[in-house]
Order: structure tokens, then C-alpha cells, then sequence
């Protein structure tokens, strides 16, 4: 088994104490290989967002142990010092809505983070255009978020998830709010992009349409994760 | 580098700039209050300045003549004239009071002095923008151009009418009432003579002494009428000294001598900036303090609300790695463009302002230096509330439920 991609073991995860508390997690493996996309669905209240938030590094899980692009980044208590730089360099996020920065056009929302990294302007500007091309948003590069459709927003905050190249994507309801056609779209991209850049993605989804695309899906119960596979069904 | 703070101020500059201005004019404000003490000082200044004169001469244990009301005889000048070191000494009085002129009223100090020639003397106006000086010994007036006057204005003081002459400029009493020179026989006039019914009083109750009203010897009474007619008294004796002489050696032997009191230079800066405004720049100071703790108020609210309007966005910012540096400079920031943008328009309010006021507001760089970095720091500090709260966003949030 690699260690690339993402690696969850015995993690679990309780909220508060004594009487009050919260069993959120109480016992998930889990495994993406690089390439790979998995989706994550449970009901209510299952845990999928508190596992998202471990492997994301904002909260800290009480037990287990986690892997993200061949780095152990939490062992039973023990994690990474820099969780902030982390955060930037091993994940990308995508969310169910889009939260673009309203004040900086689509390419300098996408630019922003090898901007903050230190890359010059242009050259991140440059990374942006080749992956807004690449997610067919590149004629929007100039306008305000405020001005975009839904489908485009959460494509720019899609590509600006992948900008830094990271091995994991973490991705909560992507599909949520867009039309079937848009959702088969963004899942044909984060497909490619798992190809092209060896990224290993989770998506947490409860959306019928797209499940049927998972050739793996992990289910989760009362914080317990199960395995099993899925239809694949090619994206048409 | 993006600037994130930059992007945003372009992104929603209409609330910047609204409350830019709203701020900048609190900012105007406190730059003319500035500018009024200044003012205060400096006309202080310009009165001690245009008096000419090196040493006060004053009624005894007085801080007259602007400071207190002082009343010498006007026979000690000749005396003070004949001290060593000194080299002219001249008769002055000082009356604030109203001006009539036509349907107006100007408050003014009117000052007497000695015309003709006794040119260039101690109390006189240094230059004149307009006319000449005073020559006749009466019913001539040097007015000051702010007191609105024109040459050939007919302007009344108390029961006489005096012509304008002579304008002067910047002639200021330290309260900032312009000044109006007239003949020194008629300022004591003005200053020291009863009105008829008083007069009229006197006479019948000296006519009623025995002692003065001798039957056979009606120039008695008429001497002792006279005498008290006339009044001899004035104000100060301005004091110019004789190059090389030491002013405080030259006081000390007028104050043996004469049993005056005699102020220098020094001393009347004293009295006019440290007692007679004293109040007033405290006044002015409480204003000040208030006025920033208002526009720091303003800051910190503006910016806290800026940044709660932001808050998931800084949720996102920090999920995907962004330093906790990175966004509190932002916030600091856009503080600091707060506060620049509000000085400008601060200091353009005053500066197009401040002539209109109707006492003297001298505006210094020195002062609006002072005030720039006093802005900036304030914001500065303003937005500490707003960076503490965005610093404790949990980068969580972002993900949600
Ligand atoms: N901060 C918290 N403090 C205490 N309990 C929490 C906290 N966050 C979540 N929980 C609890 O942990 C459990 C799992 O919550 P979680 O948000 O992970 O569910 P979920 O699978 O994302 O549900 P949904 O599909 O409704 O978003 C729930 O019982 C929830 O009440
Ligand atoms: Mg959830």
C-alpha cells in the first residue's frame, strides 16, 4: 500500500467532556491513492463534516493517525507544528459554496495563494489563466466574483483549489448547487485534474446524480467508516 | 505581493471615502482648534510685537496693561524718559470697547497715543497698508483693516467722531480685536471722563465748598473745575531702550525709583500666554482630547464592521494558509488609508476654513505633522480591536456544518 495520497487509521474524534460529550468519530479508515476520487456519504450528523475538519488540520482529532501526501500529519496526540503552512502546501479546499474573496477579480482569487507563497504576480497570474482555461472559465478572468453565475464560481474556486498542485483535495458538496449537467462538468474536472496532477480527492456528497460516478465510496454511520464499491459509471 | 488591504478600498471605496470624509471633517476641526490657540499665541505675540516698546511701565504691583487695568500719571514719562539706558518712553492707553461706525458696531481696543512728532514712538503702528499716520491732536484714527473700516470712514467713539486716516494690518488686541489708534488726549478722554451728569454733580458740590467757592475769587472754582475736568492719567508707559542697555537692569532702577512696576519682554509673554490665555488652551485641550477619542471611536467602529463583513472570507483566507500577519496587516491597513484619507480632507476643510473664522486661526505644518502621525497612531490603535477579532476566526467556519 502507498503511502502517497491520503492514509486515515483508528481515527476518532470526540467533542467536549463528561457527560456532555460527543463521540463524532469513533473509528475511520480510510484510504485515497493518488489519481484517486472517493466519495463520502453518511446521513445527518454522521461525521462527515468533523472528518473533513481533522484531515483539513482545523481541529484535532482525539485518536488515530493520518497521512496526507506521504507525511504523517497527526499520530495519537502528536502533529505537524505548522499546520498553517500545511494547509497550504498539502490541501486543497473546495466548498459547497464558493466563498470567493468579493474584492479581488477571478484570476487574482484563483493567483492569490502562490501570491501569498511568495511567487511574483505574474507568474502565479500565469497559473491561474492555464487552470481557469482549463476548467473553461478563462473568458470571466477579468470580472468580480459578484458578476459570475454559480456553475463559474464554483469552478474559479475549484481552480483555486488546485493551484498549488496539492496531492490532496478535499472537496465538501461541490455539486450542491449546480444543475445535473454542471455537476457532471466539475466532476469530469476533478477527475482529469486527479489524473494530471496524481491528486488524491475526497468528496463528501449527498447528491444522486453524481454518486453513481464513484468507482470507490466510503460510507459513514454514527462516526464508524464502511467500504464499498462503486458503479464508476464514466462521465458522459 | 497583492496588496488584499488596497484591493478592498478599491473594491467598496464609496464607504471608504464616506466615512473618509466624515472623519476628515472631525480631523478639520481639531486642526482649527489647533490653529485658534495658535492664533491666540501668536496675536499675544504680535500685540508685544507692534507695541514696540522693550519695557511695560505699569501701575504698581499691577500685570497690567493688556492683563490687568493699570492707571499711572502721565507726568512719570518725562521722569522714566530721563532713567540711563533708556531711550524713548511714550504716554499709552488701551480700551476694548465698541466702534460705531454708520449702522455697525465693532469691538475693537482703542489705543491712544501721541501724534505728530513723536513719529515711530512706542505704541504707534509699526506700518501702515494704507493712508498716513495720525498728525492732528485730535479726531484722527489709525484702524485696523480687520475691524472693517475704510480711509475716510467717519467712525464714533463714545460722544466723538473720529476720520480714518491710516489702516494697518495684523494690529490686534490678544483677545483678537482689532486695534484703533486715536490722539491720547482723546483716548483719556474716552477712557477717564465722566459723563455730563457726573460732571455737572461735581461741580455743584465743589461750588457748595466754602473752600473753594471764596466770594471775590471766582478763579478758584474755576481752577478746581478744570483740574478735576482734566484727566491725567493713562494706562502704561512703553518703553524703548537705548541700544546696548540691559532691560533688566534698566527695570530694576525704575522700579527702585519710581515705585512702578515695570514688566520686560519676557515677563509680558508671560503674563499674556501663560495667565491670560491659560483657560482658554486648556478649554482648547479638553476639546482636542475629546475630538480624537470621537474619531478613534469612529475608526475602531468602521473597521470593526468592515472586518465582520469579511469574516468568512477571512475564514477562507486562513483555511488555505494564509499568516495571521498577512491579514492583521490588511486590517491595519486599511486603518491607516482611513486615517490618511481623513486627514486630507481634514486638512483641506481647515485650511480653506480657517480664514473665515472670525478670530485669527494660524494653521502650522509643525501642527498638522503632529496631527498626521496623532491620526495614524490613533487608527492604528483603532484598528487593534478589529485585527484581535479577525485573528480569532476559526479557520473551521469555513468549512461548516
Ligand atoms: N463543535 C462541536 N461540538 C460538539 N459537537 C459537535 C460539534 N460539531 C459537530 N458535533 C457533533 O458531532 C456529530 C457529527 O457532526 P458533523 O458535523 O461531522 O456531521 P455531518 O455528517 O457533517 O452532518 P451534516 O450532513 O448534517 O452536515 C453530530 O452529532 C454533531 O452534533
Ligand atoms: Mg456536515
Amino acid at each position: 500500500m502507498t503511502s502517497e495520497g491520503i492514509r486515515i487509521e483508528g481515527l476518532r474524534k470526540r467533542y467536549g467532556e463528561g457527560d456532555t460529550a460527543v463521540d463524532a468519530l469513533k473509528h475511520v479508515d480510510m484510504e485515497v491513492a493518488p489519481g484517486e476520487v472517493v466519495g463520502l456519504i453518511g446521513p445527518s450528523g454522521s461525521g462527515k463534516s468533523t472528518l473533513l475538519k481533522s484531515l483539513g488540520a482545523v481541529i484535532d482529532p482525539t485518536a488515530g493517525r493520518m497521512t496526507l501526501g506521504g507525511t504523517v500529519i497527526y499520530d495519537d496526540g502528536w502533529k505537524v507544528t505548522d499546520l498553517r503552512a500545511l494547509r497550504r502546501d498539502k490541501i486543497g479546499f473546495v466548498f459547497q459554496a464558493p466563498y470567493l474573496i468579493p474584492f479581488l477579480d477571478v484570476v487574482d482569487n484563483v493567483a492569490l495563494l502562490p501570491m501569498l507563497a511568495g511567487h511574483s504576480n505574474a507568474e502565479s497570474r500565469e497559473r491561474a489563466l492555464d487552470l481557469l482555461t482549463a476548467l473553461d472559465v478563462h473568458h470571466r478572468a477579468a470580472a468580480m466574483p459578484s458578476q459570475l453565475s454559480g456553475g463559474e464560481q464554483q469552478r474559479v474556486a475549484i481552480a483555486r483549489g488546485l493551484i498549488n498542485r496539492p496531492p490532496v483535495i478535499l472537496a465538501d458538496e461541490p455539486t450542491a448547487p449546480l444543475d445535473s449537467e454542471r455537476a457532471m462538468a466539475v466532476m469530469r474536472i476533478l477527475h482529469e485534474m486527479a489524473k494530471k496532477y496524481q491528486t488524491a480527492i475526497i468528496i463528501v456528497t449527498h447528491d444522486e446524480k453524481i454518486i453513481p460516478t464513484f468507482k470507490r465510496i466510503y460510507h459513514i454511520r454514527d462516526g464508524v467508516t464502511s467500504e464499498e464499491a462503486g458503479e464508476g459509471r464514466p462521465i458522459s | 505581493m497583492i496588496s488584499l488591504a488596497g484591493r478592498d478600498i478599491l473594491h467598496s471605496w464609496g464607504k471608504f471615502v464616506f466615512t473618509g470624509f466624515g472623519l476628515g471633517l472631525l480631523i478639520g476641526v481639531t486642526l482649527v482648534m489647533a490653529g485658534v490657540y495658535r492664533g491666540m499665541v501668536d496675536d499675544g505675540k504680535a500685540l508685544l510685537d507692534n507695541s514696540g516698546a522693550d519695557l511695560w511701565v505699569v501701575q504698581r504691583d499691577t500685570l497690567g496693561p493688556y492683563a490687568e487695568s493699570s492707571s499711572i500719571s502721565d507726568d512719570l514719562y518725562r521722569t522714566v524718559l530721563a532713567m540711563p539706558g533708556v531711550a524713548q518712553a511714550a504716554n499709552v492707553t488701551y480700551l476694548t470697547m465698541q466702534v460705531r461706525q454708520g449702522d455697525n458696531d465693532v469691538r475693537a481696543m482703542v489705543v491712544g497715543i501721541i501724534p505728530g512728532d513723536a513719529w515711530g514712538s512706542p505704541g504707534w503702528p509699526p506700518y501702515l497698508v494704507d493712508g498716513r499716520q495720525i498728525t492732528r491732536g485730535h479726531y484722527e484714527a489709525v484702524a485696523d483693516i480687520a475691524a472693517g473700516f475704510r480711509l475716510g470712514d467717519e467712525i464714533t467713539i463714545r460722544r466723538n467722531r473720529y476720520r480714518v486716516v491710516g489702516l494697518t494690518r495684523r494690529m490686534v488686541s490678544s483677545s483678537g480685536d482689532p486695534m484703533v489708534f486715536i490722539p491720547l488726549k482723546d483716548a483719556q478722554e474716552a477712557q477717564f471722563l465722566k459723563d455730563n451728569e457726573a460732571i455737572l454733580q461735581n461741580r455743584r458740590r465743589t461750588a457748595a465748598n466754602p473752600a473753594f467757592n471764596r466770594p471775590g475769587q471766582p478763579d478758584i472754582l474755576d481752577a478746581v473745575n478744570a483740574s478735576q475736568a482734566n484727566s491725567t492719567s493713562v494706562n502704561a508707559i512703553l518703553v524703548r531702550l537705548a541700544p546696548g542697555s540691559d532691560a533688566e537692569a534698566v527695570a530694576q532702577s525704575i522700579r527702585r525709583w519710581k515705585r512702578l512696576t515695570v514688566h520686560t519682554r519676557a515677563e509680558m509673554e508671560d503674563i499674556l500666554i501663560g495667565k491670560l490665555i491659560a483657560t482658554s488652551s486648556k478649554q482648547i485641550g479638553m476639546f482636542l482630547a475629546i475630538l480624537s477619542v470621537v474619531s478613534a471611536a469612529i475608526v475602531a467602529f468602521i473597521i470593526y464592521s468592515l472586518t465582520m463583513d469579511k469574516i468568512r472570507e477571512i475564514a477562507v483566507l486562513k483555511l488555505i494558509g494564509t499568516r495571521n500577519r498577512t491579514i492583521a496587516g490588511m486590517i491595519l491597513q486599511q486603518a491607516l488609508a482611513l486615517g490618511a484619507i481623513g486627514f486630507a480632507v481634514g486638512k483641506i476643510t481647515a485650511t480653506f476654513t480657517a480664514p473665515y473664522f472670525p478670530k485669527y486661526v494660524l494653521l502650522l505644518s509643525q501642527d498638522a505633522i503632529t496631527g498626521f502621525m496623532a491620526v495614524l497612531a490613533i487608527c492604528a490603535l483603532a484598528s487593534l480591536i478589529a485585527i484581535r477579532m479577525a485573528l480569532k476566526v476559526d479557520p473551521a467556519e469555513a468549512i461548516g456544518g
